[in-house]
């Protein structure tokens, strides 16, 4: 196997997406590079948040939604049927647009996860203690909750519920965290306080996100994968793109042509 | 000649739509207050019938402490409606075993477990269940439930808590399915999604995410259940087997179900068609025969009371829910 195959978590061949009659997504094929951030940009119903949802199969949820072709995600067709969704959700996390934590208390958003997929002989108050305060920790919301963990997760500023619904996805060790433009809700304070939270986790997480904010898109992510009309047109690595675009349309985009 | 009417119908006409719109105006005016006006007015009434007994004789130790209710009695005149209150509080307490279950059963099989075919079916026979009229209801109680609890308890009378309870359960079933159904439906979708996101099943979602947050909903649907119970009158007449009796002893606290009892409803339904409306004799003071009449307005004070009281805290918690969202 080619050492590059090794560094691939997520994959898709010619991956074709319906919503009904309406086309989302056209023969794409992508991979995308471990432990890296990758950005998907694109102009509004250009399907990069389609394409994000087909990697956790978030998809499903919308009754009308087929789908050809295929999505590897470390090693796996995920629409195999004997794929468990469960264990593939467990793998690979999602932030929302809105902060959404749960309507629990702090400390139980955060152990929401190790919940429902440790089976309730296994479990022990004392690591999911442990766990809670570790991921709280790594998304630097530790000092500003402690001593409040019993308080309700939809009562904190819109900032640290967006840490917050990260910090949710920490305990179960993820290897994939999904973002779809999660600070798109916040002002630039908390942008900037997500996305340096973005940088202390690459390199333990292979990151996809997408952004409607090209600047953004410039400053955080490796690698950028330029989407239009349901279609992946360009490839490449972040600094690249910015400077060289390979195709006219993503040097349109850049400049701000459209979208 | 045809000029001449066509111009009088349509100066008609003008005067008829010009006077149409001011008392449609005031037609919806009236409806609007309708509401108060009778709710008001029954108070009204009910108080004015039931106020000389509460001036004369009421006394709370002996109204509501006292399980001796002998209204017509020549020797011994009692109007304790204790055991009349254990009645409909068992007949509730029993109905609510029965009806919460069943009811939140039902709500989140029709909000999460279904599909759109099988739930828009399924909604309508929950709202026939609610359209059953309540004597067909004690009809059940008394020809189908009875026989049926003789055979299975080997109880000495079918007609009791278990059997009243059954039936006043089945039909506050339906309210509690319709208000907690809205109540689980208006959970937000990005919970459910996050939920979904970090790999919840079904049955984790439900009762992780979705019943917690559909909390008050749910307990004002329960309430609302609870006001159905304890203000149905014909199916508990007909099912309770009308016995003045409290369903506890010192030595089971808890209240046993295999025997009869009499509801405050039920008593004022079958009491008060015998109960002779009298006025003031000699000396504007009532004969003893009138205040058997005057103590069921009073026992209708109270029932008015504790749905009233029902309703507001089932009000005041849903209100809570839209004040959160």
């Amino acid at each position: 196997m080619d050492i590059r195959e090794l560094h691939r978590t997520v994959d898709t061949a010619d991956l074709d997406l319906w919503y009904g009659s309406f086309q989302a997504l056209r023969r794409v094929t992508v991979s995308i590079r471990q432990g890296l951030i990758t950005a998907m940009i694109g102009p509004s119903g250009c399907g990069k948040t389609t394409l994000l949802r087909c990697f956790n199969r978030m998809n499903e949820r919308y009754g009308n939604a087929r789908i050809a072709g295929h999505v590897r995600i470390l090693g796996r067709d995920v629409y195999d049927p004997d794929v468990s969704l469960i264990e593939l959700r467990k793998r690979v996390g999602m932030v929302f647009q809105r902060p959404n934590p749960l309507p629990l208390s702090v400390y139980d958003n955060v152990a929401f996860g190790l919940r429902v997929h440790t089976p309730r002989a296994r479990r022990s108050r004392r690591t999911e203690a442990e766990a809670v305060e570790t991921a709280l920790a790594e998304v630097g919301l530790l000092d500003a909750v402690q001593g409040r963990l019993r308080r309700k997760g939809t009562e904190l500023q819109l900032e640290q519920r967006q840490k917050l619904c990260i910090a949710r996805l920490l305990p179960l060790k993820p290897e994939i965290l999904l973002m779809d433009e999660p600070c798109s809700a916040l002002d630039a304070r908390g942008t900037e306080a997500v996305e340096e939270l973005l940088r202390r986790l690459r390199g333990r997480y292979t990151i996809i996100i997408v952004t409607h904010n090209m600047a953004q898109a410039r400053r955080i992510s490796d690698e950028c994968v330029f989407m239009l009309s349901g279609e992946m047109v360009e490839h490449s690595e972040t600094a690249a793109m910015f400077v060289n675009p390979k195709d006219r349309r993503t040097e349109e985009y850049i400049e701000g042509r459209y979208g | 000649m045809g000029g001449a009417l066509k111009q009088t119908l349509q100066t008609l006409r003008r005067i008829a739509s010009g006077l149409s719109e001011r008392t449609i105006v005031a037609l919806i005016h009236l409806c609007g207050i309708s509401a108060i006006v009778f709710v008001f007015g029954i108070f009204f009434f009910v108080f004015r019938e039931g106020s000389p007994f509460l001036r004369d004789i009421f006394d709370f130790r002996s109204f509501f402490l006292s399980e001796e209710w002998h209204p017509t009695s020549v020797v011994n005149r009692r109007y304790g409606i204790l055991a009349l209150l254990a009645g409909t509080g068992s007949v509730t307490v029993m109905a609510m075993l029965v009806a919460i279950p069943f009811g939140l059963g039902t709500a989140v099989f029709l909000s999460q477990f279904c599909g759109r075919r099988t739930r828009e079916a399924l909604k309508i026979m929950v709202e026939l269940l609610a359209a059953v009229p309540s004597v067909v209801w004690g009809f059940i109680g008394l020809m189908v439930m009875n026989p049926l609890i003789v055979r299975l308890t080997g109880a000495p009378i079918g007609l009791n808590v278990l059997n009243a309870g059954i039936v006043v359960g089945l039909m506050s079933a339906p309210i509690i399915v319709s208000i907690a159904e809205d109540a689980i439906r208006a959970v937000p979708d990005t919970y459910v999604e996050a939920a979904e996101a970090l790999g919840a099943t079904r049955w984790q979602l439900v009762y992780r995410v979705v019943l917690p947050a559909a909390k008050s909903g749910l307990l004002a649907a329960v309430l609302l259940g609870v006001g159905r119970a304890v203000g149905e009158t014909m199916a508990v007449l007909m099912a309770t087997g009308h016995s003045i009796h409290i369903p506890f002893t010192a030595e089971a606290p808890f209240f046993h179900p295999l025997e009869s009892v009499r509801t405050l409803t039920a008593t004022i339904a079958a009491e008060l068609g015998e109960a002779p409306r009298l006025d003031t004799g000699p000396g504007g003071i009532f004969p003893v025969e009138a205040r058997h009449y005057q103590s069921l307005f009073v026992i209708g004070m109270a029932l008015f009371a504790i749905t009233f009281l029902i309703s507001v805290t089932a009000d005041l918690i849903v209100k809570g829910i839209r004040r959160k969202a």
